[in-house]
């Protein structure tokens, strides 16, 4: 028995996987959710390109805003971009922590300078763009 | 230790992430709802983007989330059972937000 123990070859012993594994539980499906959201990021980033691709030409910039097909798809798509923005945000002070002397800044006011900054982000971009 | 170039892609996810976090609510909700809803003309939106700093915007705007699309993606494919092809994944992933990269700049670098 005992010199089995070395120079054996053993098969390691993979667990099986289920691919609904994330089904399972509420955290596991808010998971995949978040992680998911990048194709809406990446999606909405070649939309983007796109529209960049056609700034020499007045019309087909226009068709590209107003295509019910892509107004359909934004539309399913930003509350997964607002998702994705309030699930990063709420990450930070776990990513960034801040220490004032001994004392650690609450996170929750590393979190909500954050939301401060994006909704100062976005007052400004939009102010911008419709004066 | 093994040596990976797993920092510079963390990086780049990372940067992505903020910027996605940040300026895509606003703009989607400047393409999806304002101007189609006619408040914004799209020959206002188009002159804008010609602008030198929009420019920039824009590409930054492109590039970054494509690399913070590239790195989730790799990882949450596999999570969800594509195994399979695994291997190739990273390819796919980063050589596409290399290759929109290169024509976003394309596009928004000449005038």
């Amino acid at each position: 028995m005992s010199d089995n123990t070395t120079g054996t070859k053993t098969k390691e012993y993979i667990r099986p996987m289920p691919a609904n594994w994330w089904m399972m539980k509420k955290t596991f499906v808010l998971f995949i959710v978040r992680e998911l959201t990048c194709v809406f990021v990446g999606g909405y980033a070649l939309f983007l390109l796109v529209l960049v691709a056609r700034r020499d030409q007045p019309e087909a910039f226009a068709a590209w805003l107003n295509s019910p097909l892509l107004i359909v798809l934004q539309i399913i798509a930003l509350p997964m971009l607002l998702y994705h923005s309030i699930t990063w945000i709420n990450l930070t002070p776990k990513v960034m922590v801040v220490w004032r002397g001994e004392e650690r800044v609450s996170p929750l006011l590393i979190a909500g300078a954050n939301y401060v900054a994006w909704a100062i982000i976005s007052i400004v971009i939009l102010s911008i763009s419709c004066p | 230790m093994a040596r990976s170039n797993d920092p510079i892609w963390w990086s780049l996810f990372s940067a992505g992430g903020v910027v996605a976090a940040f300026f895509m609510p606003v703009t989607i909700l400047l393409t999806v709802i304002i101007v189609p809803a006619g408040w914004l003309p799209a020959e206002d939106l188009r002159q804008l983007a010609g602008h030198p700093l929009t420019r920039l915007y824009l590409f930054v705007l492109i590039s970054l989330p494509m690399f913070h699309w590239a790195h989730r993606f790799r990882y949450v494919a596999v999570d969800l059972g594509f195994k399979r092809i695994s291997s190739i994944l990273p390819i796919v992933c980063y050589g596409t937000a290399l290759v929109v990269t290169l024509l976003a700049l394309f596009y928004l670098a000449t005038f």
